[in-house]
This record gives C-alpha cells, structure tokens and sequence, in this order.
C-alpha cells in the first residue's frame, strides 16, 4: 500500500500546486488521477491555448503552465497513481482515509484533498448493443499499455489526432490494426493523417473510411467487429481488441457518492479553510462551490494555500504552525 | 426578437424567444434558458458538449464551419445537421428552426 501524507484527487493545476503549498510545510503528497498524463483541463482540452490571468505571466500557454507546475514542486518529489479513478475513501479507526481506485490500488493517507476540477474525464462511448458486456473482455477506451495490443488484433475507431496517432504507435506493436473512421478525410494533424494514409498504402494497416461500428461479436470475449460502409453493406473484421477513440467528457462520477454535500456538481466548502464537512477531507478548484465562487486556476492556488495551513493539524497534531514567507527559508525540497 | 423551438434529450418542445441584437450564441440562449447544456470549454469550440440537430430549419444557417466540423467528426454519433451550439450566432436565420438537443449534461 502507498502511504503519504496527503492524496490528492485530481492532478490538474490546482492540484499539482497544491503539492507546492503541502511540501512548504513539510507534507508529502501522492496524486491520483483518472487521465493517463497530469495537467486536468489544460492539458486535456485546451493544450495549446495562451491563458492571459496568471500572475506574473501575461500570456502562457495551457501545457507550459503545466510543465512549470511540474519544475515548481520537483524539490517535494511528489508521486503519482494515473490512469486511474478513485472510487472509493474508507476512514480508518484513526481518522486517517484509505483511498482506494478502480484497479485498486490502495492509499493511506491523514488528509483527502479533492481536487477533482469538472470531474473524471471519461470516455464518449459509442451507441453500440453489448458494449458494456465486452469493457474489459476486449473493448478498451485508453491505451495504458501498449504492449496488451503486441500480436493481437486491434480495430481503432475515430478521426482524431488520438486515433490517429495510435494508429501509427500501434502499426508496429499488433499484429494487425485496422482504423476506422466515419468520414474520408481526417482532420487531425495533417503529419499524422498523411503517415497513417501510407501506412495503409503499404499494406501496413487495414484503413476503412465512410464506414461505421455496427455490432459486436463474441463468446465472453471480443472476437469481431461489423461495420457499416458507405452503401450500408456489412463489412466483418476479426478483433481481439476495439479500442473506440471519441474524445473525452467530464462527468461528476465516484464523487458524488461519497456522502459530501453537492450542489449543482460541485462540493459544498467552509471558506475559512476549504474543508468539506467531513473532518479530514478538503475540496479545492473547480470542483467546490461557495458563494462567489469563480473557476480561475488563480483561485484555485489560493484555495490551495488556505486549506494546506488548516490540513497541518492533522499531519503534525503535536506541532504548532507559523505562517511564513518563502522568501524567508526558501524552498526545502525533501 | 427572434423565436425558435428547441426539443430536449426526453423529446418535448419548447418555444424560445431571444434576443438578435446582443451577439448571443445559441449556446449561451440555452444555458440561460436552463436547458442542460454542459458547455464546457465556455464556447470555444474545443468540447463539443454543446452538440445540438437542427432538425429543421438548416438550410438557412448554412453549412457548419471548419472548427465545428473537427469537433463534431470526433463524436461517436454526428448527424449531417449537426451543429455546435457555441459556433452558431443568434440571428433572424434561426426564425423558426426546430432544435434538438444532442450533447451531454452532467
Ligand atoms: C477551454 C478552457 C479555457 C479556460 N481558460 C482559463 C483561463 O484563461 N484562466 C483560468 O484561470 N481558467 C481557465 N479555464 C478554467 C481552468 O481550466 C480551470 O479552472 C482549472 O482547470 C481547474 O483546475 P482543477 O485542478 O481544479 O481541475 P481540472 O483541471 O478539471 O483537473 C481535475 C482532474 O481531476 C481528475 N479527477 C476527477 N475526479 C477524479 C477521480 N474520482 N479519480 C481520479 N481523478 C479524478 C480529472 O481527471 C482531472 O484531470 C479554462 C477552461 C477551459 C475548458
Ligand atoms: S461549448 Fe464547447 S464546443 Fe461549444
């Protein structure tokens, strides 16, 4: 079991700066999220978009902001579980929590932050009979390992630079992949579109376009996908894998169910420290609400700052806390 | 003023009335009208969750743009009238169109 101070829930940039403000006062931090790469909405959604209202910054984009926060809490070695969705938080005897995931892995740790911004990224998923039945028995949303795919059937779904790229990746690992994608055209980066095409030129992959998912086939796992070309004819392909590739959405998820107090998606918090309501638990970023609530990642940091100084208690009950500058001791790294 | 009918993801229609002279876009008309619309990207046309049929009434929007089409091409279900909410303007085309909500809520 992974034991730390403090689990963050949500590694967007609320949540990695909170490792900043954490490592300060000397706290240990481990961050869970469900996205296999840290960033939240700015590396997610909008990458390459300049964000103008960061101090100090007149323009930086979405992933430098990001790769900065990474650099900035280095000296606090913080670690990570990602690709990963927390499901469940089990409080111990002690108070302390055991946050637990969906491929349960198990954290031990004196104080929960969520940070959990829109909620968990998932999948869109396409509108096909069965599709539930083969999660896991062959239908895969995300890549974590590339080397499940390695001589194995693969069929890849969708038109963007993630189906696109995967594609290419995954040419080299299965044994054979097939893309499929409702349109003739992609429309992801023209590199990867053109590598792809000549891929399928040089017999390398099986290319399907203006054609889509119809059915799935299979015996408690997946072993074929039909789909439906141009002039409607059926077309069958054999497949260990179909990995859909239709981008992501935000959904509230586990959170929700765990007994806090929500209003309009988002948790209710004491202002005075961010706290939730449940002793030990705290909420910062998009994820809370209080009455004037913006959602800036400025906001976000400073929410951050607050709830760390209140959360001290519980990691050092039997020490006193002075704030101070960091300008005064500079930064400790651990 | 202009007004059109608008069908949520449970199939009852609605008329609504907005205003054509404050640059609105359709997305924010349907936020404010409390229909779940989850927006979120702000109407950026990065999220698509503001997809929505105009089931009738498209021939005078026009053709969807470039930056609506990335968008929409990438859902797992994408109709010929599809739009992005965000990209389309509240204008006196929009008269009478009948709209179908298609995108999330939370
Ligand atoms: C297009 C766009 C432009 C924006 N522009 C600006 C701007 O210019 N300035 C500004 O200040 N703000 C801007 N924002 C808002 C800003 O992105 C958010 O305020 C910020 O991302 C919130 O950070 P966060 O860390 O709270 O949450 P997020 O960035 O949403 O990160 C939360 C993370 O938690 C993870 N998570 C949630 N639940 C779980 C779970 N159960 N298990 C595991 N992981 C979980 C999610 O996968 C996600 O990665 C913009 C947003 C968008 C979409
Ligand atoms: S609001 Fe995000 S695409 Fe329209």
């Amino acid at each position: 079991m992974i034991s730390t101070d403090i689990c963050i829930i949500g590694a967007g940039p609320v949540g990695l700066f909170a490792v900043f403000e954490a490592g300060l006062l000397k706290m240990r931090c481990h961050l869970v999220d469900y996205l296999p790469q840290v960033g939240g909405q700015l590396s997610e959604i909008y990458p390459q978009k300049p964000i103008y209202d960061i101090p100090g910054y007149p323009e930086i984009k979405a992933q430098e902001l990001v790769d900065n926060l990474m650099e900035q809490i280095k000296p606090f070695q913080p670690t990570f579980t990602l690709g990963e969705r927390v499901e469940h938080l089990n409080k111990q005897a002690d108070g302390s929590y055991i946050v637990v995931t969906n491929e349960n892995t198990q954290i031990h740790a004196k104080v929960i932050v969520i940070a959990g911004g829109l909620g968990v990224f998932e999948p869109r998923k396409p509108a096909l009979e069965k599709l539930d039945h083969f999660e896991g028995k062959g239908v895969a949303y995300m890549v974590k390992n590339p080397e499940t795919f390695r001589n194995k059937k693969v069929v890849l779904a969708g038109g963007g630079d993630s189906a696109l790229d995967w594609t290419i990746y995954l040419a080299n690992v299965a044994e054979r992949v097939t893309l499929v994608h409702r349109n003739e055209t992609f429309r992801g980066a023209p590199d990867s579109a053109a590598k792809v095409f000549d891929l399928a030129n040089n017999g390398k992959i099986d290319l399907i376009l203006s054609a889509n998912l119809k059915e799935l086939g299979g015996n408690g796992k997946l072993s074929s996908v039909t789909l439906e070309g141009k002039n409607k004819e059926e077309i069958v392909i054999d497949a260990d894998y179909l990995i859909p590739l239709f981008g992501l959405s935000p959904k509230l998820g586990p959170i929700a169910d765990w007994g806090l107090s929500i209003d309009k998606n988002a948790i209710e918090v004491d202002t005075r420290d961010y706290s939730t309501g449940v002793e030990r638990i705290y909420a910062i970023g998009d994820i809370n609400t209080y009455p004037g609530k913006l959602k800036l990642i400025l906001c976000g940091f400073h929410e951050a700052a607050i709830m760390m100084h209140s959360a001290f208690k519980y990691v050092y009950p039997d020490q006193k806390l002075s704030f101070k500058y960091t300008t005064v001791n500079g930064v400790n790294a651990f | 003023m202009v007004t059109f009918t608008v069908e949520d993801h449970d199939g009852n229609r609605q008329t609504v009335e907005a205003p054509d002279d404050m640059g609105l876009s359709l997305m924010e008309v349907l936020k404010a009208s409390e229909y779940p619309v989850l927006a979120t990207c702000g109407g950026m046309a990065l999220c698509a969750t503001c997809h929505v049929e105009i089931l009738e009434g498209e021939d005078a929007l026009g053709e969807a743009t470039d930056v609506e089409l990335d968008q929409l091409e990438n859902l797992p279900e994408y109709f010929p009238t599809s739009r992005l909410a965000c990209q389309v303007r509240i204008s006196p085309l929009l008269e009478g169109a009948v709209i179908k909500l298609r995108g999330e809520d939370n």
